[in-house]
């Protein structure tokens, strides 16, 4: 066959007779392929197979000082792509759709953003309030809910389009001002539990009569003074508070909530004067394994083990400095922290079944963030300061590789999206 | 680094009061100095005195009385 032209460019009445037949043969298969190669061409990725790509090993790092994202991959290492225009991310975080195509990043100016991880854009943006911290998916993955400080409350979004679905005001219904809301998480039935920071409650928006009902609002109680955040167990049951007003944090089962809000780890502190805390430290679902919950203390330079079956401290570990994310690799042997200045500068590893600190590793300045790989054979580290993520070998604790990125901080993987609490 | 990075995060991670112009005019920047230095027990802030200079916390009170701090 001389030519590969669409059939088109020769019609048959060229040609004599005997090799019509044949072109007739030739022009269908050409004519086929022409429509497949253009189909192709309507569509990229399709032309060959390695274009095509999965989002089981995406993710996202945050670039705070410069209102981007980089889309990255963690088969190898890479950066994908880089997402501008995303508003303040000096605090951001992320949650991903249930088919893992999309994230939805929560923005310090209120703003939320859709991202589309496959074709590495920003699909929509909705500047939803004038200042929030964190969000949240809900379990079956249609609605969005974002923590608001300015004003103090909750809004709700369809994840598919960001359409508003409930404004809830961040109140118990006995204050008259707002407060603002920390710790949203995801819980089952398809219900937001977050914490009023002022009025020192823990609440819940529960959307399982549907999104085109008003939701429930429970006021479940008081957690204490000033609670900063909170954490959701892996399986949904537990909701932990932690205060910063107070030398304890607060547990809510969400399978007995009729059984009110329990105070776990009272005088922590054990009446020594609290260090200064030079940022807050987080609670993370990551934080939860085998059976314990590995909090940070708040003025304090440990690591404090709480059992979840009893309530009760199962010991702590002087760590390096204020913890402000404590991580658990997936398999629940490690726990790799960081910390606020002085020291976040270092990274340290604990062996969880001997709860000692097995290594310190000094990283590089500006130590903001942890993300492990699904099943945790690496770990992600942004240094913010050195302009760079490091990723490191959980075996050997080595450093493996190292990617770019503009003040990087929040590192998320997309299997976020199968977790309940993240 | 510190002063920088103080600069460059909001008052308690957003938990206290956006140090806005219309906040802060007005204050004594003596008052503002020793707020940086000895901090506000009971809230998020807290004393700089063991990370920042005198010298630190004055320059950061001059900048904030100028236009307020925005992260």
């Amino acid at each position: 066959m001389r030519s590969r032209f669409p059939a088109a460019r020769f019609p048959a009445a060229r040609f004599p007779a005997e090799n019509r037949r044949r072109m007739g043969f030739m022009a269908r298969c050409m004519t086929l392929g022409a429509t497949l190669w253009m189909a192709g061409l309507a569509w990229p990725g399709a032309a060959s197979a390695d274009a095509l790509r999965g989002t089981g090993d995406l993710g996202l790092v945050v670039e705070r000082a410069s209102g981007s994202v980089l889309v990255v991959e963690h088969t190898r290492g890479t950066q994908l792509c880089r997402i501008t225009g995303l508003g303040d991310l000096s605090h951001a975080s992320a949650v991903f759709s249930r088919d893992e195509r999309h994230a939805y990043l929560f923005g310090r100016d209120g703003g939320l953003s859709q991202i589309n991880l496959l074709t590495c854009a920003l699909e929509r943006r909705v500047v939803q309030a004038g200042n929030s911290i964190g969000g949240a998916i809900s379990q079956d993955g249609t609605l969005v809910a974002v923590a608001n400080y300015e004003p103090g409350g909750v809004r709700v979004f369809r994840s598919a389009d960001l359409s508003p679905v409930a404004d809830i005001p961040g109140r118990t219904g006995r204050d008259d001002a707002l407060s603002k809301v920390v710790g949203l998480e995801d819980s089952a039935g398809q219900s937001f539990v977050y914490s009023l920071y002022e009025a020192g409650a823990i609440m819940e928006v529960d959307f399982s009569a549907g999104a085109d009902r008003p939701p429930r609002v429970i006021h479940h109680g008081q957690a204490g003074r000033q609670p900063y955040d909170a954490l959701i167990t892996p399986d949904g049951r537990q909701y932990i508070a932690g205060l910063f007003g107070e030398d304890r944090l607060s547990l809510l089962d969400l399978w007995h909530p009729e059984r009110g809000i329990t105070p776990v780890l009272p005088g922590y502190g054990r009446g020594d004067t609290p260090l200064p805390v030079y940022k807050m430290p987080h609670l993370e679902g990551w934080g939860v394994a085998r059976g314990q919950a590995f909090l940070p203390a708040v003025g304090r330079h440990e690591v404090l083990a709480l059992d979840l079956a009893s309530g009760r401290e199962a010991g702590r570990m002087a760590v390096a400095g204020q913890p402000v994310f404590i991580v658990t690799r997936p398999d629940g042997r490690q726990a790799w922290v960081n910390f606020a200045l002085p020291h976040n500068h270092l990274v340290q590893v604990i062996d969880l079944e001997s709860r000692s600190v097995q290594a310190t590793l000094t990283v590089g300045a500006g130590v903001l963030h942890l993300e492990f790989t699904p099943r945790g054979e690496r770990v992600w580290v942004s240094v913010r300061d050195e302009d760079r993520v490091d990723i490191f070998d959980t075996a050997s604790l080595k450093k493996v590789g190292s990617l770019p990125a503009a003040k990087p901080s929040g590192i998320f993987f997309s299997s976020r999206a199968h977790r309940t609490g993240l | 680094m510190t002063a920088a990075h103080v600069m460059a995060s909001p008052c308690g991670g957003g938990l206290g009061p956006p140090l806005t112009l219309e906040r802060v005019a007005g204050l004594p920047p003596d008052m503002l100095v020793e707020t940086i230095l000895s901090g506000r027990p009971g809230t998020p802030m807290p004393p700089w005195r063991g990370l920042l200079s005198a010298v630190d916390a004055r320059y950061l009170a001059q900048l904030i009385l100028k236009g307020g701090l925005r992260p």
